[in-house]
């Protein structure tokens, strides 16, 4: 595969799927989009990369991306993970449109497991790539079952689920995918996106829209919608902290990842949002051990 | 010092070339051609077929070839790219009793019209391995050294399923007026509770090892059915399209399919007389394990239909059929080699604190005999 940005493929469709396949998906997202929360089945097509590594993400990527848009591809936060480039890549070769790294730039924006930190803005859409939607799987495997539950809003199970994690372990133990209520009704699962990243879906300007390709759902947050991280009156809701900011930005607002200097216990904190961190360091913020 | 992870492209582009070099193997050993995997591997062409959903042997073949012989991986390519294929047009429903038979078992009857046909089958080798194949200019010479079997007859003889059928003691499945066009599990999703032809569509699909491994717990008492191998068979079938214009269909081709029919027992009612009722399989080319396994699976997931126990695994329809496809599987269990940094950093970040919690709690005494267990997220992500 060719890593720079080619000439559209030859033999397929502008962004691969054919014209009907991408009305179909984008038939399936208006109702999303009508319906905050709501998983609605599509008729999802084997891609040409595998299922679980972007599918659902690629799919709604392919039925929305124009000729004039800006794609940022990110896994992880950072746009240089293998996959994310994979997908990038996929996109400049089969539709030809313009990639970035720069949030601020992209029209659409793919992610794996965060939201960019830099916040986004009217116009852009966020496109997650979820593996499992039912936020209730784990507690309820039969779909015939969680359907009705979601109609009744009968939720009762998920907290007791997250009471039962406090008298386990003190607090609640759901680090990422931690489930919310969209505008008020139906209770989604926010892909695993760690629960530093729950609060950037409250109000957000921007579209956001979820693609199961395997399990084949999409699902929507659409702009302005209230979205309400489950928690109690005496255990709330509180994101991860850490003691020391980015080693090399010195922020101290981003979500870190911790890396493994030697094998002495040396480690440092980074932010996952490579494209943030490299902004902040070219505007001369700098961490203790920035180059 | 730690440098931000830069250079995935290259990496990428590294990574194919080592991929291409380990594919080919040995520049000193000839080629593989596709004429060669095609016509010397014809079952595991037939596997990616079935599997991969597509009948196309030279396709297959060519799968086959790029994926180093990794079977699920070349159903993988060939799915993806029969994806991209307009649909020209829907076939009449193929008949298999006008099948041109290469090979017709049946181990309910002893004799039946038309006869045992043995055919080409492992079943009767004893499994010793050949050596002599191992000297491939000796293949050549031998080739013609054995008797030569008898010519090729064109046979066809009517389906043991059709002669029970006709006494009454099977269940008939005449195709009722009215019967809507089966849903396209391929442009459709799959939404529970399925019909019994959304069900077979997805096992035609699934994957030979789990079919084999639920149909084989149903034999070992994880369900309750009986069934006998009412018939095997194996051969060609021709595939017609309607002709709006001309008014007629026309035969466009011809496809080679396993077809296995297994009978089981049924108590009956007070509504019905008991009678036998029928588990389908049916895969492409040469495949009788799938076929037979498919057969099993299919009657175990007809309990609820017939009012039988569904206690078991491969009676229940969401499990089996959300399970059963090797492409979505394959790739689900291998994405965990994806990075997963953010997602076990903040499982990290709470596993510290509840530990210095516990700590705080039994005192700084001796290091902790029994950690706090992991929280229960390790879901999949």
């Amino acid at each position: 595969m060719n890593a720079t940005t080619a000439p559209v493929q030859a033999g397929y469709n502008f962004a691969y799927l054919d014209e009907h396949t991408k009305r179909m998906i984008r038939r399936a997202l208006l109702k999303a989009v009508a319906i905050p929360g709501y998983q609605v089945p599509f008729g999802s097509r084997e891609m040409p990369l595998p299922y679980g590594w972007g599918t659902g993400g690629i799919q709604v990527t392919a039925a929305l991306i124009g000729p004039d848009d800006v794609l940022k591809v990110i896994d992880q936060g950072a746009d240089d993970t293998t996959n994310a480039v994979n997908i990038r890549s996929f996109f400049a070769k089969v539709a030809g449109v313009a990639t970035t790294t720069r949030t601020t730039e992209a029209t659409l924006i793919q992610t794996r497991h965060r939201i960019p930190e830099t916040p986004l803005a009217e116009g852009q859409i966020l496109v997650f790539q979820v593996p499992i939607p039912e936020p209730l799987r784990w507690l309820e495997p039969r779909e015939t079952e969680t359907r009705t539950m979601h109609a009744l809003r009968e939720y009762g199970l998920m907290h007791v689920k997250l009471y039962e994690d406090i008298v386990r372990h003190g607090r609640i133990a759901t680090t990422y995918d931690y489930p919310v209520i969209v505008n008020d009704h139906y209770l989604m699962r926010p892909s695993p996106i760690p629960k530093f990243d729950n609060p950037k879906l409250h109000r957000n300007p921007a579209l956001m829209l979820f693609g199961a390709g395997r399990e084949k759902r999409v699902y929507a947050v659409p702009p302005y919608t209230d979205v309400r991280s489950l928690d109690f009156d005496d255990h709330p809701f509180a994101v991860e902290r850490w003691e020391e900011p980015c080693a090399l930005c010195a922020s101290t607002e981003a979500y870190l990842d911790e890396i493994i200097l030697d094998d002495k216990g040396g480690r440092m904190f980074v932010c996952s949002d490579t494209e943030y961190c490299a902004v902040r360091q070219e505007a001369g913020h700098k961490g203790a051990m920035a180059p | 010092m730690y440098v931000a992870v830069k250079g995935g492209e290259r990496a990428i582009a590294q990574s194919h070339v080592l991929l291409a070099d380990a594919r080919r193997g040995d520049a000193a050993v000839p080629e593989l051609s596709i004429a060669q995997i095609r016509g010397q591997m014809r079952l595991a062409v037939a596997r990616v077929m079935s599997e991969g959903a597509l009948y196309d042997e030279d396709l297959a073949a060519l799968a086959i070839k790029q994926a180093a012989g990794d079977l699920i991986e070349a159903i993988f390519l060939l799915r993806a790219y029969r994806t991209t294929l307009p649909r020209l047009a829907d076939s009449e429903p193929i008949d298999t009793s006008r099948m041109r038979l290469s090979r017709r078992i049946s181990a309910a009857f002893k004799d039946l019209p038309g006869g045992q046909i043995l055919g080409p089958t492992y079943d009767y080798t004893q499994r010793l391995l050949d050596f002599s194949l191992m000297d491939e200019s000796a293949e050549i010479g031998t080739a013609d050294s054995g008797p030569s079997p008898n010519p090729v007859e064109t046979t066809v003889a009517p389906r043991v399923t059709d002669l029970l059928d006709r006494q009454g003691l099977l269940e008939s499945e005449a195709c009722p007026a009215g019967d809507p066009p089966p849903p396209d599990l391929t442009r459709e999703p799959l939404l529970f509770p399925v019909d019994r032809t959304a069900r077979l569509q997805n096992l035609a699909r699934g994957d030979e090892g789990f079919l084999l491994a639920l149909g084989y717990s149903t034999q070992r008492g994880y369900s309750t059915t009986h069934p006998f191998a009412g018939e095997i068979r194996f051969g060609t079938v021709p595939v017609e399209v309607f002709v709006e214009e001309l008014g007629f269909a026309v035969e466009i081709g011809e496809v080679e399919l396993t077809e296995c029919q297994l009978i089981t027992g049924f108590e009956g009612g007070s509504e019905e007389a008991p009678r036998f009722t029928r588990g389908y399989g049916l895969s492409f080319g040469h495949s009788e394990r799938k076929a037979m396994a498919m057969a099993l699976v299919d009657r175990a997931l007809r309990a609820r239909e017939l009012g039988e126990d569904t206690e078991q695994p491969a009676n229940n329809e969401e499990f089996m059929l959300s399970h059963s496809d090797n492409v979505e599987a394959s790739g689900f269990v291998q994405h965990l080699k994806l990075p997963h940094y953010v997602d076990f950093q903040t499982n990290l970040e709470l596993l510290r604190r509840l530990r210095e919690e516990w700590e705080a709690n039994h005192g700084n005494t001796a290091a902790p005999a029994e950690p706090p267990a992991v929280p229960a997220t390790m879901e999949a992500a």
